[in-house]
């Protein structure tokens, strides 16, 4: 990981990375969810709006990996000093913010068909709230501390401290009796509870969205040290 | 119940949430990028 801590040697990756992850990603997105919308069957209890599915899951992996992404960084910036760590975790706050937004949102348009409510005050929903407001205070840490000047060091504590609410997310239909299902897909046990003409547009809708999820992070990476390097250039010029 | 409104309230808000990430963040990178190489930008 150290090899890529020379921004120059990141660019030189990252730029060509863009446009594969973006456009491929892209690309699978608009199969997988066309063939999610109209040629895989309705579920046998829930019918047609099982097929909101394919929105909301790739959003809330995304929303829990985005903030997994960040404490990894936090740790990176923090313990090894790796100078890419502190850029990662900014780049990876708003989109993962934004897919949690899209999680608790079409979450919530799927659970007025199916559980008769658009919200309840359970475990996953909940947590899922917490994980938006957590986020939200992310950004807004980063915006304060950079403003002060600061290195990101605070911003970075806390993106490790708020890591703590993903494993109460993964195991709150577990430990609290919740209206949100359990768990019917285990990529590290390799289960499934979902029929295969369900399963593969849901795992071809997640990896398109992780794909550009990826490229997203890396425009806000490269925007970043662009904006650096112009900083640089200025301060050079005012000495 | 008519599921359609839902699913396709749905998909609209994921969609059109991933557009506009994907958008702001390519026009920034860029707008940044532009300026990065941009000679004699601070001068």
């Amino acid at each position: 990981m150290h090899k890529f801590a020379n921004p120059a040697r990141f660019l030189k990756i990252a730029r060509p990375l863009t446009g594969w992850l973006g456009w491929g990603g892209g690309l699978l997105i608009l199969v997988s969810l066309g063939v999610g919308l109209f040629a895989s069957p309705p579920d046998y209890l829930q019918g047609d709006s099982v097929r909101i599915m394919y929105v909301h899951v790739p959003a809330a992996w995304l929303g829990m990996a985005g903030w997994t992404g960040i404490a990894v960084a936090s740790l990176m910036q923090l313990v090894w000093r790796h100078p890419l760590a502190a850029v990662a975790g900014r780049a990876t706050a708003v989109p993962g913010a934004v897919f949690t937004f899209i999680c608790l949102a079409t979450g919530s348009l799927w659970g007025r068909p199916t559980w008769g409510t658009y919200w309840q005050w359970d475990g996953r929903m909940t947590s899922m709230l917490v994980l938006l407001f957590l986020y939200i205070a992310y950004i807004a840490l980063d915006d304060a501390d950079r403003e002060r000047g600061g290195e990101g060091r605070v911003t970075a504590i806390f993106g490790l401290v708020g890591a703590i609410n993903l494993p109460i997310i993964h195991y709150s239909v577990l430990w609290w009796n919740t209206l949100h299902q359990g768990q019917s897909l285990s990529i590290v046990q390799g289960k499934s509870s979902i029929h295969a003409s369900m399963l593969w547009p849901l795992l071809g809708a997640a990896i398109g969205f992780t794909l550009l999820f990826g490229a997203i992070v890396l425009m806000r990476m490269r925007a970043a040290l662009a904006r650096q390097k112009v900083e640089a250039r200025m301060r050079r010029l005012a000495a | 119940m008519n599921h359609w409104p839902f699913i396709l309230g749905a998909y609209a808000v994921a969609l059109l949430g991933t557009v506009a990430m994907t958008w702001w963040s390519l026009a920034a990178m860029k707008r940044a990028e532009a300026a990065a190489e941009k000679p004699g930008h601070d001068a």
